[in-house]
């Protein structure tokens, strides 16, 4: 097969894939809103899932994918029933589902969009924090605990643990699935977008695996998701914007020889522009009554950043602000940190190194890659060669990333000769 | 479904409140018990009597061991609880934060497990 033949097969598989993940995971969302029951759900479905995984890209999409997946499901359900003849507590579920299939069967096309419901069911204050992007990302989009666990840096036995016990919770602690109430709303919505994202930055700055690339798309896909579900939430848009400025740049982050290239001195050719104007719509779209959240203020920064290289001209001022008010919401030793880069570039290093004082004693940042590099970066400007040397390297020390560690060297090998 | 909401705290501090009056209940209390049988959602609950007040009994090799004082001593003791029925998590959450104990204890919210076939 050609190159093309295979590029082209390769994206119709895709295809498929992509329309089996979103009906499994409706109709999880929709079966485990019925029943509260999501592992009960996904097992329901499962089979039924795997089968379209390897049938779909071969025999094409069915016209109506969510009916193909009912009508699977419901056969291997009636066959499970019938095989489990002792009457159990767990049947008791199993029947509960298998009528739950049975009725969906019969109108598959008024199945509604609980969708959302899940992703604040999983996302939950009274789940783990560290668990939510998971369960999102296998309830929503049906990825294996293993693929998970590849972006988590978790061993996959213990992220499938971790996801039985917190469906588990989700349903012995009675978390319910709904969009929860305008007061309630922004908080909890935060939680989403927050595992959402939390799930994007494993995949953009963890380089090297296979699915970690695929983990940013998927996020994307969420973020994409979330916004077409509650189209008048501004955080949702914002942090679709976010994700998308950051996408623009993908190409542009490594040069020629793998090396990590910082934003400043990326090729603004390479920055993707289709990806640029979503963002930059969305983000207007969403400031339209005034930026209200973090992610939308982040956002800004991002498009800042954009229109500083695409129109040449710098505008640092407008940068330092909008990372103003983001501390100000945050008080984020990493936007401190951030924050801090910027001010180099309005008011010199000596500020910039003094703004940063504060976080000498954070510990958090004694083991960041980043504030390392950062500190090294503005004492090189202050004249502080040695200083700098020493925060470079303590930064080689803390990354796992030899595209980042690449870079470093240079910048130690610049110091060193200049 | 059913939640149990434990209310945990230093008891010192629980003993000390100055509003109690003889029935042990304060103008607080009082008026969060109004709200919960309005909302329909109390199914029961009670004040506990201190820890000093507490046996602990335990049967081991058929033989029943008894002693004076809670299970294990701890910073923050049970004082008391209720069981509410609600539609869910968020409702049982809503009543723990509405708790006048959760302003200086914690509330813990355990659902409860159905062992009786209604």
């Amino acid at each position: 097969m050609s190159d093309s033949g295979a590029a082209a097969q390769q994206s119709a598989e895709r295809a498929a894939a992509r329309v089996a993940r979103e009906s499994y995971g409706r109709l999880v969302a929709f079966l485990a809103a019925r029943t509260r029951d999501v592992a009960g759900a996904e097992d329901a479905l499962g089979e039924a899932f795997a089968a379209a995984l390897r049938m779909w890209p071969v025999d094409g999409v069915p016209d109506n994918p969510d009916a193909w997946l009912l009508t699977v499901a419901r056969r291997r359900q009636t066959d499970a029933i019938r095989r489990r003849q002792t009457r159990t507590a767990g049947e008791v579920h199993v029947k509960l589902i298998a009528d739950e299939i049975e009725d969906a069967s019969q109108a598959p096309d008024a199945i509604p969009d609980r969708r959302l419901a899940l992703m604040f069911a999983c996302a939950h204050p009274a789940i783990e924090r560290g668990m939510r992007a998971p369960l999102i990302l296998q309830t929503i989009l049906g990825m294996t605990a293993e693929d998970i666990s590849a972006a988590f840096l978790i061993p996959p036995a213990t992220m499938g643990q971790r996801l039985v016990r917190a469906k588990a919770r989700i349903k012995d602690a009675g978390i319910p699935f709904a969009i929860p109430d305008p007061e309630d709303l922004p908080e909890r919505l935060e939680a989403v977008l927050d595992a959402v994202y939390a799930a994007f930055t494993k995949g953009w700055s963890e380089i090297g695996d296979e699915v970690v690339p695929a983990m940013a798309d998927e996020a994307l896909w969420l973020g994409r998701l979330i916004v077409s579900l509650l189209p008048a939430e501004p955080e949702a848009k914002g942090m679709l914007a976010l994700m998308l400025y950051a996408e623009s740049r993908r190409a542009a982050r490594r040069d020629a020889t793998g090396a990590y290239v910082p934003l400043e001195q990326q090729d603004t050719s390479l920055w993707d522009d289709s990806s640029i104007r979503l963002a930059e719509a969305l983000l207007r779209e969403a400031n339209r009554a005034g930026p209200t959240g973090r992610y939308q203020l982040e956002a800004a920064i991002q498009s800042a950043h954009t229109a500083r290289r695409l129109a040449g001209q710098d505008n640092w001022r407008a940068i330092v602000a909008l990372y103003d008010h983001l501390l100000a919401r945050t008080h984020s030793p990493v936007v401190v940190l951030n924050r801090a880069v910027a001010l180099a570039e309005r008011d010199g290093p000596a500020a910039a190194l003094l703004a940063v004082d504060i976080l000498d004693g954070d510990r958090r940042m004694q083991s960041y890659q980043p504030y390392w590099a950062a500190i090294g970066h503005l004492r090189g400007r202050a004249g502080d060669k040695e200083g700098a040397i020493a925060a470079l390297t303590a930064a080689i020390g803390l990354t796992a990333d030899p595209a980042v560690r690449v870079y470093l060297h240079a910048r130690i090998a610049a110091l060193r000769d200049g | 479904m059913q939640y149990m909401l434990l209310i945990m705290g230093d008891e010192k501090l629980m003993n000390a409140a100055t509003e109690v009056d003889d029935t042990g209940m304060s103008a607080d209390y009082a008026a969060y018990n109004a709200a919960l049988a309005k909302a329909g959602a109390i199914r029961g609950g009670e004040r506990l009597r201190p820890t000093s007040a507490t046996t602990s009994v335990r049967v081991r090799d058929k033989k029943a061991v008894v002693l004076d004082g809670p299970y294990t001593e701890t910073q923050e003791q049970l004082g008391g609880f209720y069981i509410i029925d609600v539609p869910s998590l968020d409702e049982a959450i809503d009543w723990a934060k509405k708790c006048p104990a959760a302003q200086f204890g914690t509330i813990e919210v355990r659902p409860v497990w159905p062992t009786r076939r209604e």
